[in-house]
């Protein structure tokens, strides 16, 4: 990580109550890519009776994931919000494992950045869950 | 041919709220979040009373977008799981008295979820109607409107697809 990209990540990290409180870790962060890591917690249960975790959670996760890859993009912005984001589960977490997600800034026009992102427990393929998302652009003055 | 006397108000009313506390708390994310659910005969409204760690954007400040998703995302779950439970508390087939975290029908499983962010969330409290726009046997498509100060200023929406249980 470079010094702009490591700033932006203990923004994100630190500096977010939210991604706190979820106890997400970012693992890298440069160019447009980050990876969050949000370790199983019995607070992220969507149905106890099978301790699988809460769609919203993975949400939550892939959205913090999208804007921080958006944020360390070389076209440097200087602020990003959601516009929309679009999620895809594909199966349910493993209960007891840490989640994973990828998300790829791949293209940014002049007030709009465009996302895809993933996520995954111990096991890559097939994922959890994939997003696709649409963020607004500010640029810095 | 008479009719049964229907049970006093407050029985059903009572009966009614159990099975709806029962269905959202064996969900111990929604109560991570402080989620809970008003009832006006069937229909709910989620609501999501502020708290300072589903900031997302500290400088503004407001709500956290995963925040906002997981809102609406729960709010679609828990209408669809309780317009199912409504139909078969209501023809007899579930006995409410009977119901608990574990004997609950199983919850409908997301396919995909999309969520419009029309505006930033303020650091208020947050609520959401969810619609069901259409429950078949083995899928669901629904709608939900989540707003804060103005019912009629959304400050996100979002639909969504879902597989319903076998049971």
């Amino acid at each position: 990580m470079s010094d702009r990209t490591a700033q932006i990540a203990r923004q994100f990290t630190q500096g977010i109550p939210h991604a706190r409180d979820l106890g997400m870790e970012i693992r890298h962060l440069e160019n447009g890519v980050c990876e969050i890591e949000m370790p199983y917690d019995e607070k992220l249960i969507g149905d106890a009776r099978t301790g699988v975790i809460h769609g919203g959670a993975i949400s939550a996760l892939m959205d913090t994931c999208s804007g921080a890859a958006v944020m360390s993009h070389p076209s440097n912005p200087g602020g990003t919000a959601t516009l929309d984001l679009r999620i895809d589960y594909m199966r349910a977490a493993t209960p007891g494992q840490t989640i994973r997600a990828r998300a790829e800034c791949y293209h940014v026009t002049h007030s709009v950045a465009f996302v895809r992102a993933s996520a995954c427990d111990d096991q890559e393929d097939p994922p959890v869950a994939t997003a696709h998302g649409a963020f607004t652009l500010e640029r810095k003055s | 041919m008479s009719r049964p006397r229907p049970e006093p108000v407050q029985v059903i009313k009572q009966r009614r709220d159990a099975a709806l506390q029962a269905l959202a708390g064996g969900m111990p994310y929604i109560r991570h979040l402080g989620i809970t659910f008003e009832r006006r005969g069937d229909e709910l409204t989620a609501i999501l009373p502020y708290d300072d760690k589903l900031i997302g954007n500290p400088l503004l400040p407001a709500l956290h977008g995963g925040v906002t998703a997981a809102f609406l995302e729960t709010t679609a779950v828990v209408a669809l799981a309780w317009s199912r439970l409504w139909d078969r508390i209501e023809n007899g087939e579930i006995e409410l008295d009977a119901l608990t975290p574990e004997t609950l029908p199983r919850m409908p499983k997301t396919v995909d979820f999309t969520i419009d962010y029309l505006r930033s969330g303020l650091p208020r409290d947050a609520y959401a109607r969810a619609r069901i726009v259409r429950s078949g046997r083995r899928f669901a498509s629904v709608q939900v409107e989540g707003w804060q100060d103005n019912r009629d200023r959304l400050h996100a929406s979002a639909t969504g697809h879902f597989v319903m249980p076998r049971d």
